[in-house]
């Protein structure tokens, strides 16, 4: 029999990785929130990210918390130009046209990732990277409490952003309403782009925190954009509350099983609480009930 | 410089100053080293060489890789002509039997391949079905020769023969140093490779007589992104020392949280897998990587042969180290060249059957020489200890090629960073 703290340490460090995850899906819940898009280049767009962080990292010695800024706005470019050169053209196509643009989007960063950096993981070493907290009998490991905090802080932004600014009013009035946000004249493609671009600064942002706690390879991209999927239909597609409820719940989730079941049984136990969502409440934990 | 679909073959590669002087050498020591020397002008014999040059083994595919790279410049200068085809199989069995139809669609020859035990199977299976030769470089699930194939030969240890062979050398290893655990816990992936390593151990660790109880077993996915919860499980049980079976990613993952969690044991050694020996392994951890144990196929410090093909990878890859993957990687192709140029053609039952009368004294891993049973299985390859120390993979055991002596106890994490 384990000692009782020991599973309190192990959701402790759910709760701490389940942050993280809920950054990542943030993104892939706004996109699709507001414009109907679902990103199946998320996690590439992540593992983008992620390189970028290490080429902060290695040209300017710069921490991948403070290269953040340096890489959000990269990704927000990036996602900006995608969606005004490519997606737009899809908005209104049927989804399984959607689906195969970003899937080839998905290829086209993962083989570009390939051709750049080779199949070799890398990694950033920063110097807490082995250090940790000792909180009584537990043990928290610096790098994943400076991740959620800043995770944590970034979606509180992110929050704030959507209910206290002008454009971030105009991009729920999109997403409540796309015809009447057209008829008051809000211009709708330039608020998608600027959404598909908080979308991808997300991914990247992920991207600056995950760095820390894993090693990057060009292929990790679809193990992450199905992550981030669970999370965000666990939550509710299109609420960014229900993203962060959802990182928190398949990360505490993932320690638990991998104390109370087997390690090796803790994506299984993610997917299968994805399929109990999915029974009881089609719409998510925190989604809206279609109409 | 190769990439997928594009061959190596003989007289690319390596620079001619570099190369000159290793030649010489060669021709010096060749004709005592290796009965491959006769030269015959024949066509190179074309090999498809499978590894998972992307995905979550990407790392140690294109180690392997390195290995096939120098294969066809040194083995022309044993007299041995072999043409190089290169496929990935992005870390996927699925990947690696259409990659393995495909290179038999185009005509290779031999097929080599995979580094690990699931894609091998499923590449072992093609190979059986369209009467094509294929030479395991490494690959330890026992299955895979134990199904009768006729076309199927590996030059790499079955799972039971490395934990036999591992467990013996821990037990080894406790003597030498005069320190007995009591306890461990053992973690290990749960693929192809690394159950059959726990199913393995479970048989024969009462048969080898471990002098220590194995208080818990945790699998985990060999592309876990966090090992936490599994590290702070074992550090719950407080075991004397921990024995794992990892892949790369997960070594580095598991180590780094045994750190953070200042999870203290006597050591940390695997009766038999990859990942600690590795130099990604040593140059990510830094001072944690040190002391990591491994007991592995390994190459043979003491041979002339290892020597040359050493000098000939530093030379080309400056940054990397030659451990076991280009090893056996270079060694199956080897093989699949030695067997060409004794059958004196590339036709298949030619191949096949110089292939089972293969008969190689003087080869670059540690062992008897190279032989194939009726299973298609070389049952002389031999296991070494290799002890991270400064950074790089030595020998600590057998004796007769040890460069340095091991550490056991190791000392703790807040005395090395």
């Amino acid at each position: 029999m384990l000692p009782i703290e020991f599973y309190f340490d192990a959701a402790i460090k759910g709760l701490l990785t389940g942050s993280v995850y809920a950054m990542l899906a943030v993104g892939l819940s706004i996109i699709f929130g507001v414009m109907r898009v679902v990103n199946f280049a998320h996690g590439e767009m992540l593992v983008a990210g992620m390189f970028g962080a290490y080429l902060v990292f290695v040209t300017l010695g710069l921490d991948p918390i403070l290269a953040i800024p340096i890489v959000a706005v990269v990704m927000f470019l990036f996602g900006v130009a995608l969606q005004r050169g490519l997606i737009d053209r899809f908005i209104t196509a049927p989804e399984h046209q959607q689906f195969l643009v970003l899937i080839g989007v998905a290829l086209i960063l993962t083989n570009g990732l390939d051709m750049i950096f080779g199949p070799d993981a890398r990694n950033v070493q920063v110097p807490y990277a082995f250090a940790s907290f000792e909180v009584g009998p537990f043990f928290l490991d610096n790098v994943r409490v400076y991740s959620a905090i800043t995770a944590l802080a970034l979606i509180a932004l992110l929050y704030l952003f959507f209910n206290h600014t002008l454009t971030g009013k105009a991009i729920r009035a999109c997403a409540d309403n796309n015809r009447g946000a057209q008829v008051v004249g809000l211009n709708v493609s330039r608020l998608y782009a600027i959404t598909f671009g908080i979308g991808a600064a997300c991914a990247g942002a992920a991207g600056c925190l995950l760095i820390m706690v894993i090693d990057v390879t060009p292929h990790l991209g679809a193990d992450f954009t199905l992550l981030a999927f669970t999370i965000v239909i666990i939550g509710g597609l299109g609420s960014m509350t229900g993203a962060l409820l959802g990182g928190l719940l398949i990360g505490l989730s993932e320690a638990m099983a991998g104390i109370l079941i087997q390690p090796s049984l803790k994506s299984s136990f993610s997917f299968g609480l994805l399929i109990l969502v999915l029974l009881l409440r089609p719409n998510g934990l925190l989604g809206k009930r279609s109409s | 410089m190769t990439t997928d679909d594009k061959t190596v073959k003989p007289g690319g590669g390596i620079g001619r100053r570099q190369f000159t002087g290793a030649a010489i050498a060669g021709a010096a020591t060749l004709p005592v080293l290796h009965p491959l020397r006769l030269v015959r002008a024949q066509a190179p014999v074309r090999v498809g060489v499978l590894l998972p040059r992307s995905g979550f083994l990407s790392a140690i595919g294109a180690a392997c890789w390195r290995g096939a790279e120098l294969a066809p410049n040194i083995l022309s200068d044993m007299g041995l002509a072999v043409e190089v085809i290169g496929a990935d199989t992005e870390s996927n069995p699925d990947t690696g039997r259409i990659q393995a139809e495909r290179l038999i669609r185009e005509g290779v020859d031999i097929l080599v391949g995979c580094f690990d035990s699931g894609t091998t199977a499923a590449v072992a299976q093609v190979a059986e079905q369209n009467g094509m030769p294929f030479v395991i470089n490494i690959a330890a699930d026992p299955a895979i020769t134990e199904q009768g194939y006729q076309y199927v030969f590996r030059n790499f240890p079955k799972a039971p023969t490395l934990v036999m062979r591992g467990l013996g050398s821990i037990n080894n290893l406790f003597e030498v140093t005069g320190t007995t655990p009591q306890t461990t816990v053992f973690m290990h992936v749960n693929d192809t490779f690394g159950t059959a390593m726990s199913r393995g151990i479970q048989a024969l660790a009462p048969q080898v007589g471990v002098p220590y109880e194995f208080v818990d077993s945790i699998s985990y996915d060999p592309q876990a992104r966090d090992l936490s919860v599994e590290v702070a499980r074992a550090r719950a049980l407080e075991p004397d020392f921990l024995m794992v079976v990892t892949r790369l990613n997960d070594a580095i993952l598991l180590v780094r949280e045994c750190v953070r969690q200042r999870f203290d044991t006597m050591g940390i050694i695997s009766p038999g897998s990859p990942g600690m020996y590795e130099k990604q392994f040593a140059e990510t951890l830094g001072p944690y990587a040190e002391y990591a144990t491994t007991s592995v196929p390994w190459f043979n410090p003491t041979s002339p042969i290892t020597t040359e093909l050493q000098s000939q990878f530093v030379a080309e890859f400056p940054d990397q180290t030659f451990e076991l993957n280009p090893g056996f990687t270079f060694e199956a192709l080897m093989i699949c060249a030695d067997a060409a140029q004794r059958a004196g053609s590339n036709n298949t039952d030619d191949l096949v059957a110089a292939l089972r009368a293969t008969e190689i004294a003087e080869h670059p891993m540690y062992g008897g020489p190279i032989q194939f049973d009726e299973e298609g299985q070389n049952p002389n390859i031999g296991t070494v200890v290799v002890q991270i120390q400064d950074g790089n993979p030595v020998v600590t055991a057998p004796v007769d090629i040890a460069t340095n002596d091991p550490v056991f106890p190791v000392p703790s994490w807040s005395d090395r960073g």
